[in-house]
C-alpha cells in the first residue's frame, strides 16, 4: 500500500500529459511514434490492395484504361497536387511551431492546412460533378466514353477504370476528411495551450498522418492521370 | 471399407503412391513425437513436490540437425509432388477434345462431333481426353475422384485439363467449388467404355451439329469474316492454320495461339494485338455467350489441321503496302 | 519462485484487485484496464464460439444421412457459412490475443498496462460491433457464400446478407489491427528494466510475431471486403467477369490475408504451449532462441504461400511450383518448435495437471495435422483433395486440435491468476479427455471421406460416405459435451472455487510475482529482471548439491 501511495504522491509532480502507464514523457513519445508509423504501414497495405488491382487491370486492358485516363482533367489534378504539397508544408510548419509552443503560429498553420485540404476536396467535388455530367460514373447510367482523338467508343472495360478511379480517390478523400477532423481537434487543443516545448506529440503524429495522405496522392496522380497521357 | 477411390485413370496410381509415402512420413513422425512426449511424461513424472529437474544443455548441433533433416524431407516431397503435377498438367497432343460448360446447377458436355450430354460424360478407355471448360455464371469445379481429376471452371476464361481413363466403369462426377443453392446437386457420372461400347454409344443417339459447324455459323453471324478473310489487304489476320502456332505481337513478344488466346482476342482484342494490324477490332465482351465462345474456338481450331510447330506467321509484305489507313 | 500452497484463506483474498475495484456496468464498459478488457473479450469470444458451435451441430446433424432432409439447401449453405464466419473472425482471430494476450502481456513484461489502453477498449468495441452486425445478418436470413466470399457468386448471385456480413467482418478487422499495433508497441517500448529481447517470455515472442501479421495482413482483407461490398452495392465489376473483372484476383487478394490469418490463429497457441511445457516440466525450455526465431520465421514466410489455396484455380504451373515449395518451407519452423517442446519434457519433472494434458494433446494433434498440411503443399496430391473433406479435416486438426486445445490449456493455467480461484481438477481432467476423444472421432474420419472424394460444402452426399459421416457426428456430440463442462466449472469456480495462491504452480514469470488476482496497476514497483527466462534450476542445483 505504501509504495502505491508513494507513486501517487510522486504523480502530482509528473507532467499532466504523462499517461500513468508510461515511465516518462520520452517513453510515451517513443511509443506514440512507433504506433503511428506502424499504423501508417497498415494504411500502405490498405491502399496497396487497390493499387494492385489497378495495376493488374491497367496491364490487361491497356487501351481502355489509357483512353479513360486521358479523359481526366490533368490541370485540376496538377493543381490539386500542388495544393496538397503546400498543405504538407503548412503542416510541417505547424509541427515546428508546436515544438516551440507558439500557440498562435500553431493555430495559424493548422488553419492554413485545413484550408488547403478543403480546396483539394472542393476541386475533387468539381471533378466528380464533371464525371457525373459526362455519364462517366459506373453503374446503370454509365455511357462508354469516346476516345478524345478518334471519337470512337472506348472498349467497355473503361468502366472498370472509372470504378477504380472512384474507389481510390474516394478512399483518399475520406482519409483527407478524417485528417481535417483531426486538425480541427488539434486546433481546439492548441487553443487550450496543450502544446508546449515539453509536449507536442499529437501535432507530430497528425503531421505524420497528413504527410502520408499526401504521399498516397503523389502515387495516385501519376497512376491515374499521367501514365499514357500522350499515346493517343 | 475402402480408403481410396477406384484408380481409374493413368495418374491415379501416381497420386496414390505419393499419398502413401506422405501417410508413411506422417505416421512415422506423429507416432514418434506422440510416443516420445507420452514416454517422457511418464518416465519423468514428478515424484515429489520438491523434485528438481535435470538441466540439459542447449545444443546448436541438435537444432541444426532437426532443421536440416525436415528440410531434406520436404524437398523430396516437393519434388515428388511436382513430378505428379507435371504429369497432370501436360496433356498429350493427340487428346480427344471435349467441351464442358458449367452452369448453376448442371454440367453441359459437348463432344466435338456434336454429341451433347447433360451431367454425364461418356469417354473411351485408354485414350487421353482433354476438357476445355467454361462457366456461364459462377465458379464451378469439375471433379472426378476416381481419376484424381479436378479443375476449377472460372467464368471469364477457358479452363483446360486432361485425363486418360484406364478402367471401364461408372464414376462419380462432382462439382467441387461452392456455387450456390444446389451445389451438392451438381453431380453426375462419367462412363468409361471399351472401344466397341463407345462405338455403339457414338452411333446411337442424336448427334447434333458439331461445335465447329455451329462456330462457323456464328463466325458469319457476328461478321468476323468481314475482317478475318483470306484476301490480301484483309483488315484482320487470317485464321487459317494459326491454331497451335506462335504469332508476333505488337510491341514485341510472341504468344501461342491456344484456346485462351482466341477467347481473349474476342472479348479483349486490344490486349494482345498481332503485329502489323491496326487496333480496330471491336470487343465482344458481353455480346457472345460462353457456349458461343466455345463454338467459335472450336471452329477456329478446325481451320488448322495439325500444324508444324515453331513457324511464326509472317505478315504478307504486299498486304502491308496496300493496307488502307484506319477510318477516323 | 517456490510453490506456495495452492489455496489461501479468505481474508488474504479481500485485497483490492482489478476485479473488485469498482462494480457496475459502467466500470466495466468504460474500463481501460487491460485485464478487464481481457475479460470482456473472454465473454465475447465465448458467446461467438457458442453460436459457431451451434451451427456446427446443425451441420453434423444434417450430415447424419446422405439426403438433405433436415434443412433446405439454401439454409444448409447458410449454416456452414455462419459457422465459418463466426468461428474464424469472431472466435479464432480475436481469441487468444484478445483474452490471454491482453491479460498477460503487460504482466509478463512488468508493465502497468498496454501502450494504448483506450485504443485497446476501442478494439473490443469494434470487435463487438462487427460481431453483432454479423449476428444481425444471421438472424435476419443469413449469408450463404461460404466464409471465403468467392466472386462472382457473392457479388452478383447470392441472395443473402453479404454486405452486412462483409461490413461486420471489415469492422472487426480494425479491432485486430488495433490489437496488433498495441502489442507491437507495448513489447518494443514497455519491457521492464533488464528484460532484453532474449529474456522475454516465449508467449510474448509469439504475440509479437502475431502482431506483425495482424498489422501487415489485415488491411488487405479490409480493402478486399470494401471492394466486395462496393461491387455488390454499385455493380462496379472489379471482380465480375461479365464486366471484364477477374474472380481469381479476388481469390489472390482474399488469400493474401487469409493465409497469414491462420498463423494469427496458431502462433499465440504455440506461445501458450511453450509456457505450459516449461512450467509443467519445471525446467528451462529447450532451445529458447530457436523457438523465438521460428515464430518470426513463420510470420515472415506466412505471407509468401497464399497461392496454395488456388492450385486448381488456374494459376500458372510456375506459380504453383513457387507456392508449393514455400508452403513446405513454412512447415519447418513449426517442426522445430515441436522438437524443442519434446526435448523440454526430457529429464524434466513432469506434473500431470490439466494444462499439461492440453499441451500434450496439442503437440500430438498439431504434429499430425501439420503433417497433413504438407500433403496439401504437394501439388500432385492437392489437386485431388482440394475442396474435399480432407481439407476440412486438416484445418480443424490445427485450429481445434491445435489452437482451441492450447487456448483451453492456457485458460486453465492462468485461471488462478485471472480469477483468483482454482477450478476443480477432477472435472478439468475429465473434460480434457472427453474433448480429445470427441475431437479425434469427429475429424479423423473426415480425412478418409475426403480422400474418397466427398466434396466440402455438400448438403447431400452419396450413400457410400454415410458410415464415416455418422462417426464424425458421433464425435461432434462428444466434443460438444467436452466444451460445455469447462464452461460450467469455470463459472462455478468464480463463486465457489478455492481461492488461489499467488503462484499455485510454482512457475517462473513476472505474472506469477503478482497477487492472484492482480491489482489494477499490476506492480506496485516496476520489477527489474536479472535472471534468464524460465530459470527453474538456478539455485536449486546449488541447493541440491549443497
Amino acid at each position: 500500500m505504501g509504495a502505491h501511495a508513494a507513486a501517487h504522491a510522486g504523480g502530482h509532480d509528473s507532467p499532466p500529459e504523462l499517461r500513468h502507464h508510461f515511465v516518462d514523457l520520452p517513453a510515451q513519445r517513443e511509443a506514440s511514434t512507433l504506433g503511428m508509423w506502424a499504423f501508417l504501414v497498415t494504411e500502405v497495405l490498405f491502399f496497396g490492395g487497390m493499387f494492385t488491382a489497378y495495376v493488374i487491370y491497367r496491364a490487361t486492358y491497356r487501351t481502355a484504361f489509357e483512353g479513360a485516363s486521358n479523359l481526366l482533367d490533368i490541370k485540376l489534378g496538377a493543381f490539386n497536387t500542388a495544393v496538397l504539397i503546400m498543405s504538407s508544408l503548412t503542416m510541417a510548419l505547424a509541427v515546428w511551431a508546436s515544438s516551440l509552443g507558439r500557440k498562435n503560429l500553431i493555430i495559424l498553420f493548422l488553419i492554413l492546412t485545413i484550408l488547403l485540404g478543403g480546396i483539394f476536396l472542393g476541386v475533387k467535388v468539381i471533378e466528380y460533378k464533371q464525371k457525373f455530367e459526362h455519364h462517366e460514373v459506373p453503374g446503370p447510367h454509365f455511357v462508354v466514353p469516346l476516345n478524345e482523338k478518334t471519337h470512337q467508343p472506348l472498349p467497355p472495360q473503361s468502366e472498370m477504370f472509372f470504378s477504380l478511379y472512384f474507389c481510390m480517390t474516394g478512399l483518399h478523400a475520406l482519409h483527407m476528411i478524417i485528417g481535417i477532423g483531426l486538425l480541427t481537434w488539434l486546433i481546439v487543443k492548441a487553443r487550450r495551450g496543450a502544446f508546449t516545448t515539453r509536449y507536442n506529440t499529437p501535432v507530430d503524429m497528425v503531421g505524420l498522418y497528413w504527410h502520408f495522405v499526401d504521399v498516397v496522392w503523389i502515387f495516385l496522380f501519376p497512376l491515374l492521370y499521367l501514365l499514357g497521357r500522350h499515346t493517343l | 471399407m475402402p480408403f481410396v477411390p477406384p484408380q481409374a485413370s493413368s495418374f491415379a496410381p501416381h497420386v496414390d503412391a505419393l499419398y502413401g509415402f506422405m501417410i508413411a512420413v506422417t505416421a512415422f513422425f506423429s507416432i514418434l513425437i506422440g510416443t516420445l512426449v507420452v514416454v517422457f511424461a511418464i518416465k519423468y513424472h514428478r515424484k515429489s513436490p520438491d523434485e528438481v529437474a535435470t538441466e540439459i544443455h542447449e545444443s546448436a548441433v541438435l537444432e541444426i540437425a532437426w532443421t536440416i533433416i525436415p528440410v531434406g524431407i520436404v524437398l523430396v516431397m516437393f519434388y515428388w509432388g511436382a513430378q505428379v503435377y507435371f504429369r497432370i498438367t501436360r496433356p498429350p497432343a493427340d487428346a480427344i477434345e471435349i467441351y464442358v460448360t458449367g452452369k448453376q446447377w448442371m454440367w453441359k458436355i459437348q463432344h466435338a462431333d456434336g454429341h451433347r450430354e447433360m451431367n454425364e460424360l461418356h469417354v473411351p478407355v485408354d485414350r487421353p481426353i482433354r476438357l476445355t471448360m467454361a462457366s456461364e455464371d459462377v465458379i464451378h469445379s469439375f471433379f472426378v475422384p476416381a481419376f484424381r481429376f479436378k479443375r476449377d471452371v472460372v467464368p471469364g476464361r477457358f479452363s483446360t485439363a486432361w485425363f486418360e481413363a484406364t478402367e471401364p466403369g461408372k464414376y462419380h462426377l462432382f462439382c467441387a467449388e461452392f456455387c450456390g443453392t444446389r451445389h451438392s446437386g451438381m453431380i453426375g457420372w462419367v462412363y468409361v467404355m471399351t472401344p466397341p461400347e463407345y462405338q455403339a454409344w457414338l452411333s446411337g443417339g442424336v448427334a447434333g451439329e458439331s461445335l465447329a459447324a455451329a462456330g462457323a455459323k456464328r463466325f458469319v453471324e457476328h461478321a468476323c469474316n468481314t475482317c478475318h478473310g483470306d484476301q490480301p489487304g484483309a483488315r484482320g489476320p487470317s485464321l487459317n492454320g494459326i491454331f497451335g502456332k506462335p504469332v508476333r505481337l505488337q510491341g514485341g513478344g510472341t504468344v501461342l495461339v491456344d484456346e485462351a488466346y482466341i477467347r481473349d482476342s474476342i472479348v479483349n482484342p486490344h490486349g494482345k494485338l498481332v503485329e502489323g494490324y491496326p487496333p480496330i477490332m471491336p470487343t465482344f465482351q458481353g455480346l457472345i455467350s460462353e457456349e458461343g465462345l466455345l463454338q467459335l474456338t472450336a471452329y477456329i481450331k478446325s481451320l488448322s489441321p495439325a500444324a508444324a510447330p515453331g513457324a511464326v506467321t509472317p505478315m504478307p509484305a504486299a498486304a502491308a503496302a496496300e493496307r488502307k489507313p484506319a477510318k477516323p | 519462485m517456490s510453490a506456495t500452497a495452492p489455496d489461501e484463506t479468505p481474508r488474504v483474498a479481500e485485497r483490492p484487485n482489478y476485479l473488485n475495484t469498482g462494480y457496475g456496468v459502467k466500470s466495466w464498459l468504460l474500463t481501460i484496464d487491460h485485464k478487464r478488457i481481457a475479460i470482456l473479450y473472454l465473454i465475447g469470444v465465448t458467446f461467438f464460439f457458442a453460436i459457431g458451435g451451434l451451427y456446427a451441430a446443425a451441420i453434423r446433424l444434417e450430415l447424419l444421412t446422405p439426403a438433405g432432409d433436415v434443412f433446405q439447401s439454401e439454409t444448409y449453405n447458410k449454416l456452414f457459412t455462419t459457422h465459418g464466419v463466426m468461428m474464424v473472425f469472431f472466435f479464432m482471430i480475436p481469441g487468444i490475443p484478445g483474452v490471454l494476450g491482453n491479460f498477460l502481456i503487460p504482466l509478463m513484461i512488468g508493465a502497468k498496462d498496454v501502450a494504448f489502453p483506450r485504443l485497446n477498449l476501442l478494439s473490443w468495441y469494434l470487435y463487438i460491433i462487427g460481431g453483432l452486425l454479423a449476428l444481425w445478418a444471421t438472424v435476419h436470413g443469413g449469408v450463404d457464400t461460404g466464409w471465403t466470399f468467392y466472386t462472382p457468386y457473392s457479388t452478383v448471385y447470392s441472395n443473402g446478407w453479404v454486405v452486412v456480413t462483409g461490413v461486420g467482418v471489415f469492422i472487426s478487422g480494425f479491432s485486430s489491427i488495433l490489437t496488433g499495433l498495441n502489442f507491437l508497441v507495448t513489447l518494443h517500448t514497455m519491457r521492464a528494466p533488464g528484460m532484453g529481447w532474449t529474456r522475454m517470455p516465449l508467449f510474448c515472442w509469439s504475440m509479437y510475431a502475431t502482431a506483425i501479421i495482424q498489422i501487415l495482413g489485415t488491411p488487405v482483407i479490409a480493402i478486399t471486403l470494401l471492394l466486395l461490398v462496393a461491387e455488390r452495392v454499385f455493380h462496379l465489376g472489379v471482380f465480375d467477369p461479365a464486366q471484364g473483372g477477374d474472380p481469381v484476383l479476388f481469390q489472390h487478394l482474399f488469400w493474401f490475408y487469409s493465409h497469414p490469418a491462420v498463423y494469427i490463429m496458431i502462433l499465440p497457441a504455440m506461445g501458450v504451449i511453450s509456457e505450459l511445457v516449461t512450467a509443467f516440466a519445471r525446467k528451462p525450455i529447450f532451445g529458447y532462441k530457436f523457438i523465438a526465431a521460428s515464430s518470426v520465421a513463420i510470420a515472415t514466410l506466412s505471407f509468401l504461400v497464399w497461392g496454395h489455396h488456388m492450385f486448381v484455380s488456374g494459376q500458372s504451373v510456375y506459380a504453383g511450383l513457387v507456392f508449393s515449395i514455400l508452403s513446405f518451407m513454412v512447415g519447418v519452423p513449426s517442426a522445430i518448435k515441436v522438437f524443442n517442446w519434446t526435448a523440454t519434457l526430457y529429464k524434466g519433472s513432469v506434473s500431470y495437471q490439466t494444462p499439461l494434458l492440453y499441451a500434450i494433446g496439442f503437440i500430438g494433434l498439431f504434429t499430425f495435422g501439420g503433417l497433413t498440411g504438407l500433403m496439401l503443399a504437394a501439388l500432385g496430391l492437392d489437386i485431388h483433395v482440394h475442396d474435399t473433406y480432407f481439407i476440412v479435416a486438416h484445418f480443424h486438426y490445427i485450429m481445434v486440435g491445435g489452437t482451441i486445445m492450447a487456448y483451453l490449456g492456457g485458460l486453465h493455467y492462468w485461471w488462478p491468476k485471472i480469477s483468483g480461484r482454482l477450478y476443480p481438477e477432477y472435472w478439468s481432467r475429465v473434460s480434457a479427455w472427453v474433448i480429445f476423444i470427441g475431437f479425434n472421432l469427429t475429424f479423423f474420419p473426415q480425412f478418409i471421406v475426403g480422400y474418397l472424394g466427398m466434396p466440402r460444402r455438400y448438403h447431400a452426399y452419396p450413400e457410400e460416405f454415410q458410415v464415416l459421416n455418422v462417426m464424425s457426428t458421433a464425435g461432434a456430440s462428444i466434443l460438444g459435451i467436452g466444451y460445455v463442462i469447462p464452461l460450467v466449472y469455470f463459472a462455478w469456480s468464480m463463486r465457489y472455487g478455492k481461492r488461489a495462491a499467488d503462484n499455485p504452480w510454482g512457475a517462473t514469470g513476472l505474472e506469477w510475482e503478482t497477487p492472484s488476482p492482480p491489482p489494477t496497476e499490476n506492480f506496485a514497483v516496476t520489477p527489474t529482471v536479472t535472471g534468464r527466462p524460465y530459470d527453474y534450476l538456478t539455485g536449486r542445483e546449488e541447493a541440491a548439491a549443497g
